[in-house]
């Protein structure tokens, strides 16, 4: 267990799926059984056709830094004691964007275009967040 | 063309920066200034508009007012909620469902201690869960799209300066603005790092505020003291995460630009006064580049060298703008406000020489997640 002390996501029945997986430590995407559109964030309808047949399927977890910042200001507890910290967009290799916090790696050293692989911070007995880290060896290539 | 059946004939800024009045003293003091500048009463108005007044909508305003119009329209959609408004008030002019249309706006950010920009961003949305998580701030989600576009484009702090040295110097023109004192390009990337790549004066100011437009039938103003604003385009929009397939250099505006001017029937370079949203120097940028001021991605070269600044080719928020004149969490008013202020020659020692045509655009929420844009063009009667 970490000592994020953040704001915990508020579960609802939609998302507890893919809060589970989180559990797992497996990053769960929404494929749309109608249209093959793949999506993130979870939600109970496909956001492209609105179809509610949707499939859970696991990213591979690997993607590039989309963009990010180095927030040094913050007024959120859990955060503002963390400062500086790293929020990001990553791009997954499935194609999709997640929002998320780099970590594991000194702040001035990211770059967009990073490459960059997912971690799950444990951080109560119930929820494990996914973030990411600077990417090592790709063992499925 | 629905825009062009409605005018403004009234506007006022409340001219405080901090204050001990209320959120609803302050848009009855500017409500019944404005109507003033019209040269109507209250009796007048059958339309009403506002967002962020608190409580339902715009029923606590109203009934403060005792007002009871017929057209009633709390669409709030950020700061660009109040030219969203007056695109609305021209639509229901023109349908006949109201011919005196007052849009109004009260915060007391600064006096509550409300550090817009830094706060969480958590409001109690489904997608909190997925966000507010890692440490979102308004200023944060600004920045990714600031960090990325000086990745593609090659775009830098310093040209990213150069538009809030710009409505530094407008400030300094303007007796009501909360900063005035010059600025430079190395003053701004010299500023404390709030979230990289944006420093704490490419951030816009927090004070208490308010205003009030008023939006009526051609008509009408036939017989008002004042000559009217037209309104030529109106066009409103959003952007939002797009489930993962999102481009976040590419804002609202890109929908809202060839919309309004298209509808006005006017090219980019005729335009004499840009009002531009400034919450941060990141968003005036993309906002031009979307509008079609500049090709994508060429924001960066072409906010230098005082293009924006008075005397330049497209001076740009002469009241000193979010970044330096006020920013009470939704500024879209103000921007009706000075636009309007300039097309009729009053704007004193930051006038425009000869403004007859003003491009007003309003951006709310964050651009790096959702925001909506709303554009005007205005012109002189």
């Amino acid at each position: 267990m970490t000592s994020y002390g953040g704001p915990l996501p508020e579960i609802t029945p939609e998302s507890r799926p893919f809060w589970e997986g989180c559990r797992r430590h497996e990053l769960l995407l929404q494929r749309c059984r109608a249209c093959g559109t793949l999506q993130h964030y979870p939600r109970g309808v496909c956001a492209r056709c609105w179809g509610t047949a949707l499939d859970w399927v696991p990213s591979a977890g690997r993607g590039t830094v989309y963009t990010f910042t180095v927030v040094h200001r913050s007024q959120t507890p859990g955060f503002k004691e963390r400062v500086p910290y790293v929020l990001a967009y990553v791009q997954l290799a499935e194609g999709v964007q997640v929002l998320t916090n780099l970590v594991g790696c000194d702040p001035a050293a990211v770059t967009v275009d990073m490459p960059v692989q997912v971690a799950f911070e444990d951080v109560s007995g119930e929820v494990s967040l996914p973030c990411f880290t600077p990417a090592g060896p790709d063992r499925t290539a | 063309m629905t825009a062009r059946s409605a005018v403004i004939a009234g506007v006022h800024e409340f001219p405080e920066r901090k204050t001990a009045r209320s959120i609803l003293e302050i848009q009855a003091i500017s409500a019944r200034a404005a109507l003033d500048d019209a040269g109507l009463t209250p009796r007048d108005v059958d339309g009403f508009f506002t967002a962020g007044s608190g409580g339902i909508g715009p029923l606590p305003t109203l009934d403060y007012l005792t007002l009871t119009p017929r057209y009633v329209d709390g669409t709030t959609i950020g700061g660009s909620s109040f030219v969203a408004h007056v695109h609305h008030a021209a639509a229901a002019i023109a349908e006949g469902r109201c011919r005196v249309a007052l849009v109004t706006y009260g915060s007391t950010a600064r006096s509550q201690g409300i550090a817009v920009g830094t706060r969480g961003r958590a409001a109690g949305e489904y997608v909190d869960q997925f966000e507010a998580i890692y440490g979102t701030s308004t200023v944060a989600l600004y920045a990714l799209v600031a960090q990325r576009h000086m990745h593609i484009y090659g775009t830098t702090g310093r040209q990213l300066a150069a538009i809030a040295v710009a409505c530094r110097r407008h400030a300094g023109l303007n007796p009501f603005a909360l900063y005035r004192d010059p600025i430079t390009v190395d003053d701004v990337v010299a500023s404390p790092m709030i979230a990289s790549p944006l420093h704490l004066l490419d951030c816009c100011v927090i004070t208490d505020g308010g205003g009030a437009v008023v939006v009526v039938h051609p008509e009408i103003a036939r017989d008002l003291a004042k000559p009217p604003v037209r309104i030529l385009g109106a066009a409103e929009a959003v952007a939002h995460t797009a489930a993962g397939q999102r481009d976040y250099l590419v804002s609202a505006a890109a929908q809202t630009g060839p919309r309004a001017f298209g509808e006005a029937g006017i090219a980019r370079d005729a335009i004499d006064l840009a009002m531009i949203y400034d919450s941060f120097t990141i968003t005036v940028l993309v906002t031009l580049e979307d509008l079609g001021f500049c090709e994508k991605g060429e924001g960066g070269p072409f906010v230098e060298h005082g293009r924006l600044e008075l005397g330049g080719a497209l001076p740009m928020n002469t009241d000193g703008g979010g970044l330096s004149s006020n920013h009470p969490g939704m500024r879209g008013i103000f921007l009706i406000v000075e636009a309007v202020r300039q097309l009729r020659s009053e704007a004193g020692p930051r006038q425009v020489p000869d403004c007859r045509l003003a491009l007003v655009h309003g951006t709310g929420g964050a651009l790096g997640a959702r925001h909506s844009g709303a554009t005007l063009v205005l012109a002189r009667d």
